[in-house]
Formats: C-alpha cells, structure tokens, sequence
C-alpha cells in the first residue's frame, strides 16, 4: 500500500531491510559520528574554539573597567567625534563594549601578541562581527565573555554589529588596527 | 455521524468530511493570504539589499524584515500545516473529525493572533525582527498576537490528535496509520514542544512590554526563544517530509520502499530534532563546548541521519514504482520519464533536491560548533534557511497545493501553463537566492542590515566587489522567486474563487492518471531487485545519494579549511 494507506502487512516492522537502504544508513551513520568527532577534535588540534569564559555584570561595572582602561592607555584619538584608539600592553585584558550604536574604544593591538579580549554590550543585544578576518559572536546585556585572541594578520579590522540593534544598526561600526611587532 | 457528512472525490478516491473540509479550507486560504502579504515585504526587502537598487529607507526596511519574518516562518507555515494535519488525519484515516467547534475557536484564534501582530508590526513600534530579542522593547501587540496564534494552533494540534482516536476508536482503518499521517503525528509532536515553549518564552516577554515584569535576562531569551524558533522549523521539516512521501504516493503509486526505515527516520525527528536550537547560540557568551557539541549534532547528528535516510527514501521509493511500470533502461530512465510538466511533481522533486544539497549541507555546515564562528549572523543564514524553509517546505507545500485544489476545493486548476512553469521560477530563483546569500555571508556580509556600504557611520568598511556582486544576483534570484510566488498565489486564487469546477476526467490539467489510485505495483519476477542493476531496487536513487555525500564531505571540508585560516582563539 502506498504511503497514505496503511501498510499492507499489520506487522511491517518485521519486513527485511533493503538493500540499497541497509548500505545507506551504515554510510550516513558513519559519516554522521565522523562529523561529530570532529568537533571535539578541534577542541584539541584545531587553534579557533571559543572558550566558554564569561560573567555576569552590570553595563555600569563593565564601563568602569573600561574606562579605566581608556584613561590608562589611550595613545591617539580619532573622527570628528575624537573616539580614544587604546594600545593595550599584550598579555593584557581588553575590554571592549557596544552601545547604541558604536563599538567602544578603538583598540591597537599587535601582530603575534596574545590578548584577553572582554566585550560586554550596554544597552540592547549586538553582532560582533569582525571582518575581513570573519570572526562572528553574540554580544550580550549583563554578560561579558571572554576571547584569548592572537591576530596573526596586521593591518585594519573593522568591528561591524550583525545583530538587529535597532534604527542606527548600520551605522555601529568600530576599528581594531594590528601593528607589525616591534612598532 | 451521518454517512451525509462525507463526499468521496470520484478521482482521487479519498473521503473528506465536510466539517473538516471546511476547516482545511479555511485554513489553506488564510495561509495563502498570509503569503501574499510576506511575498509583498520580501519584494522590499530583496530589492533593498540589492546593493545597486536599494530600494527603502532604513525604518522601513526594518519594519518590512520584521513583517516578512513573522508572516512567513510562524502564520504561513503553521496555518498550512494546519490544513495538512487535518488532511491527514480525517481525509487520510477516511473518519469525522474532533470537535470541530473547538477547531473553529483554533482558527478564530490564529486569525485573530495574525492581525493583532501585524497591525503591532503595521503601526511601526514593532520592527524588532521576528526574534524580538530582549531587551530591545516593541509594542506589546506584537508579543499579545504571537501568543494568541500559538493558542489557537495548539488548538489545532489536540484536534489532530484526537481525530486519531476518533479513528482508532471506530475502526475506520485496519493496522497502523499510513506513514503520511505518522510523518504528520510526528510534526504534531514536535508543534506541541515548540508552542509550550513559545509560551514559556513570550507570556513573560509580553508582561514585560506591559511593565509587570521587570527583567528578562537576554541569555535565557535566546535559549528558550530558540526553542520556538528552530523547533517551529523543524514542524516544518517533518511536514514537508510527510508532503514528499504524499506526493509520491498521490503521482506514482509508490510505496514506502520499508514502513520501518521510514518511521524510525521519522522517530528520530521526535527524539532529537529539537536540540538544534543550540544552532543559534554557538557564539554565545557562557555556554560549555559540551553542551553545544552534543546540542548543535541533534546527539551524534542522528537527526541528520534521519533526513539523509528521508532523502534516499523518498525519491527510492519513485524509483522502485518507476522501474515497475516498465522504466528500467539504464540508472536514469525512471526519473528522466517522471511527469516534469506536472508541478505537483516537478514541485516536490526540487523541493526535495533543494532542501538536501543546498539546505542541508549549509544547516550541518554552519551548525558546527567551530564553523559557526565564520558564519553566525551574516547572511549565509538566511541563505540556508530559505533553502530549508522556502525550498523544502514552501515548495513542497504548493506542489500539494496543485493536487488539494481539485481534490478538496473541486475546482479545476486555472492558467495550468502558468502553473506548470511555476515551480521551476520560484525553485530556480530561490536556489540563485540562497547560493547567492551562501557565498556572500561567507565573505563576511551582515544579515539584517540596511547599508553594506555604511555610508553614514563616522567609520566605514568596504566589502569586497565580489560581496557586492552576489548580493546583486541575490536580488536578481530574489525578484526570479518572488515572480514564481505570485505566480503560485495567482493561479491558487483565481482557481479557488473564479474557478470552473471540476466535471471530467481532465480537470487536474496535468495528467490523465487516477491520482492514488495509481495501478497497483506489480511487483517484477524475482523481486523489485530485478528492475534495478546490481542487486539494488533504487540503484539510480543509490548513485545519486552517494554524489550527495562527495559534495557533502568536500564542502565540510573546504570550511574546516578556511576556519583554520582564521586568528587563533582560545
């Protein structure tokens, strides 16, 4: 009987496998539990997995820390709007934040350096997005997550927000530079 | 129960009961109407992104995504399959249904949801995207409009369910149910899930837009939210599935090739589909990799599993139905002599063909726990996913649709050339649509977003020219699916509201075949192996499975490749 009747036999489950369905489903089982070793596999020879540390905090205690940071190491100041571009020591703890609509500060970093990156949002949820490296994350109120990152291309960076934040979302763009060691 | 409640269709030979009729009616037209105002947003959206036309300002745009998003993901889909549970239950089990006037107060329900949303949405204080993420606020209306069409459809679901006891109880069929309507309990299931969670989720939201609640932790939203929003998509897949193996019954006569492959495929949706929710917070602050490696595979990717099974199943069984009548010359001759001019077919095959290799291959792709971090939030998601949902389930949906206007609405199908073309516009455009999206998300472009070219941020970004280049044949695609939807509403409406009703044997337009009563298989001597080649019964639908895993494993491949180009992160 066709498949919007019911099955011929009262006892279908007790009709024998298929050939050509028997071999497929021990190949898509195989390549299935392949794919999923794959992934913690990563977690031990690949070099890009996102570490799960984070915290809950306050847009008002995630500002502070920020801002001391800003008042400590901000080396020039950029646009009309005299935004701080921040050189963090390498090694150090970077905490960078987006608002409504605006990644916050700029940050200098450099090439090879590792740094503990923090990004907390401030108001609404945000798209951390940066490109042309193309490494995406979700950007939360009240939460700050950590990112051990090492840039291993110099030059510019831009941090773009790629989750709906509203009527000025396309327009929150923020800067990363990469030095060439040594500078 | 008056034997007066039922009409048998002289063609089909499929028994519908007249209260339920009314309610698939009813809900079928709803759906349709639905498209139509989505299709309408999507002409806006699309042409908006298209970089060198970019049709909107910002506000609008916003408002047309949010619209687009809602009408089309939760009231389209869910209306329509509304329609095919009833189907499947009452018309496929030949038996009343449950309490059709608790049904009517579902559909009151979902109707009324559907216009308090989108008047929330209309108003302009609602353009928060379909996931309104918290705690980004929007008019309570909209949060009031979705819990009401959840209401209402859950309705809809334990009317499902009891017209299967209604049939189990009155015997109106022996044994078991036909896969169609277990593929359709399946769906059911995985609806009842999703909606609970719905309303975990946006009763609290809601209350909160009102100011009775006075925080909603943004982290808990996604993880319940996501229970919503994936899971309503997989209902979906379930859905269509169910649609495949319908039409492949309803145009070929086929069978399934084992009633027990296909239902433990089915089975596994139930066990594990849901835990793809966690597709949407890979990237997400706090979450162990544990939790999301286990979470983002469906447990050993063993919902994966069950569609590749689905995949070989469906179009297996064509083959096997195929060969019997006759088509056996070389791997290819069953499926070069299929009805291609008939849209209930041609639909379903690319819906078929859509949904594997290019829905399914992005899903599992971008739902890896580390590949995600490429491609979370550009717009190589609404690229898989309109493979997925507009591919798979839409297309699938009006292949069905083509048979339902003869069979439940007796009307005969108007334009039958417009509606033989129809398929292959909004196939062919919506796969341009979505390859497009594909490659330009994987060079980095953001989803929901006006201006690519940020023109006025005080700092500035340029994509490549390439981006640019895609996201221009993502609009020409785009406009190409959008023509095919109209063409589809088109034809739908003027066949069910000015359509000539049906009288002989020609009024389905396409094929003289007894539809479902499709001569019964004469099975071959020596077995349906002996209509294949190699000892295998479907050895055609065997080679092109396996051509489906070589593209499956190079572009796993070529990913893993480009993450590890990506800076190291810890």
């Amino acid at each position: 009987m066709s498949a919007i009747e019911p099955p011929a036999e009262i006892v279908w489950w007790r009709q024998p496998l298929d050939r050509v369905e028997g071999t497929w489903i021990a190949i898509a089982l195989v390549w299935s539990l392949f794919m999923f070793f794959m992934m913690p596999f990563w977690h031990i020879y690949g070099k890009q997995n996102l570490s799960s540390e984070a915290y809950k905090t306050t847009p008002q205690a995630y500002m502070a820390k920020a801002q001391a940071m800003v008042d400590q190491y901000t080396v020039r100041k950029e646009t009309a709007m005299q935004l701080p571009v921040v050189r963090p020591p390498p090694g150090s703890d970077v905490y960078l934040l987006g608002r409504l609509w605006q990644w916050w500060p700029l940050l200098e970093l450099e090439k090879g350096q590792t740094y503990r990156l923090h990004i907390s949002s401030m108001d609404w949820q945000h798209g951390f997005s940066l490109q042309p490296v193309n490494i995406n994350t979700q950007i939360l109120p009240g939460y700050e997550m950590v990112l051990t990152i090492t840039p291993d291309t110099s030059g510019e960076q831009t941090i773009i927000c790629n989750e709906f934040c509203g009527i000025g979302h396309h327009n929150m763009v923020g800067k990363i530079y990469v030095t060439e060691g040594g500078q | 129960m008056s034997q007066e409640q039922f009409r048998t269709c002289p063609e089909s030979g499929l028994q519908f009961h007249k209260p339920a009729e009314l309610l698939m009616k009813a809900h079928a037209v709803v759906a349709v109407v639905i498209l139509l105002i989505g299709g309408i947003a999507a002409l806006g959206v699309t042409l908006t992104r298209w970089p060198a036309v970019h049709l909107l300002p910002a506000d609008r745009f916003y408002q047309l995504l949010t619209s687009h998003g809602t009408n089309m993901l939760i009231f389209w889909m869910i209306s329509f399959e509304i329609a095919v549970l009833y189907f499947c239950s009452s018309t496929l089990l030949r038996c009343r249904i449950a309490a059709p006037k608790v049904a009517w107060v579902g559909f009151g329900l979902m109707l009324l949801g559907i216009i308090i949303n989108n008047a929330a949405i209309a108003n302009g204080d609602a353009s928060v995207m379909m996931t309104s993420y918290v705690p980004m606020p929007a008019n309570p209306n909209f949060y009031l409009g979705l819990i009401l069409f959840a209401v209402g459809a859950l309705i809809g679901c334990f009317i499902f369910l009891a017209t299967l006891v209604v049939a189990k109880d009155e015997k109106t069929y022996e044994g078991s149910v036909p896969l169609v309507t277990f593929g359709a309990l399946t769906a059911c299931i995985i609806a009842v899930f999703t909606i609970a969670s719905g309303a975990v989720v946006l009763v609290p939201t809601w209350l909160w837009s009102l100011g009775v609640v006075n925080h909603i932790d943004a982290a808990m939203y996604r993880v319940v939210w996501w229970a919503l929003g994936h899971s309503s998509q997989q209902i979906n897949v379930a859905a269509h599935v169910s649609v495949w193996y319908a039409i492949a019954a309803i145009v070929f006569g086929a069978r399934p090739m084992s009633e027990k492959v296909s239902r433990t495929a089915f089975f596994l949706y139930i066990a594990f589909l849901q835990l793809a929710s966690a597709h949407h917070i890979l990237v997400d602050p706090g979450l162990s990799a544990e939790w999301k490696i286990f979470n983002t595979s469906y447990a050993m990717y063993l919902a994966v599993l069950a569609s590749m099974v689905h995949g070989l199943t469906v179009p297996g069984s064509i083959e096997v139905a195929q060969r019997a009548k006759g088509y056996t010359n070389g791997l290819f001759q069953w499926l070069r002599k299929a009805p291609w001019s008939n849209p209930v077919f041609s639909g379903m095959f690319i819906s078929l063909v859509g949904f594997g290799f290019l829905g399914g291959i992005s899903g599992v792709v971008m739902g890896t726990e580390q590949i995600n971090i490429i491609i979370h939030n550009t717009i190589y998601v609404p690229g898989h996913f309109h493979a997925t949902v507009v591919i798979g389930s839409t297309l699938a949906f009006m292949s069905l649709t083509y048979f339902l206007i003869p069979t439940l609405f007796r009307k005969q199908v108007a334009f039958p050339t417009i509606a033989k073309l129809q398929p292959y516009f909004f196939g062919l455009g919506m796969s341009v649509f979505a390859l497009a999206m594909m490659g330009a998300g994987t060079l980095g472009v953001e989803r929901r977003h006006w201006d690519m070219a940020f023109t006025n941020a005080v700092l500035g970004f340029d994509y490549p020219a390439s981006a640019y280049t895609l996201m221009g044949i993502m609009g020409i695609g785009g406009v190409l699916a959008i023509t095919g939807g109209a063409m589809y509403i088109l034809v739908t409406v003027v066949s069910v509201f000015f359509g000539k009703p049906v009288g002989s044997e020609s009024s389905y337009g396409f094929t003289s075949t007894r539809l479902m009563r499709a001569e019964p298989l004469v099975v071959p001597e020596g077995g349906h192996e002996a209509a294949g080649k190699w000892g295998l019964a479907a050895p055609g639908t065997f080679l092109l499975a396996l051509f489906f895993l070589v593209v499956f494993v190079l572009y796993y491949a070529v990913n893993w490749k480009y993450l590890a180009s990506v800076w190291p992160l810890s």
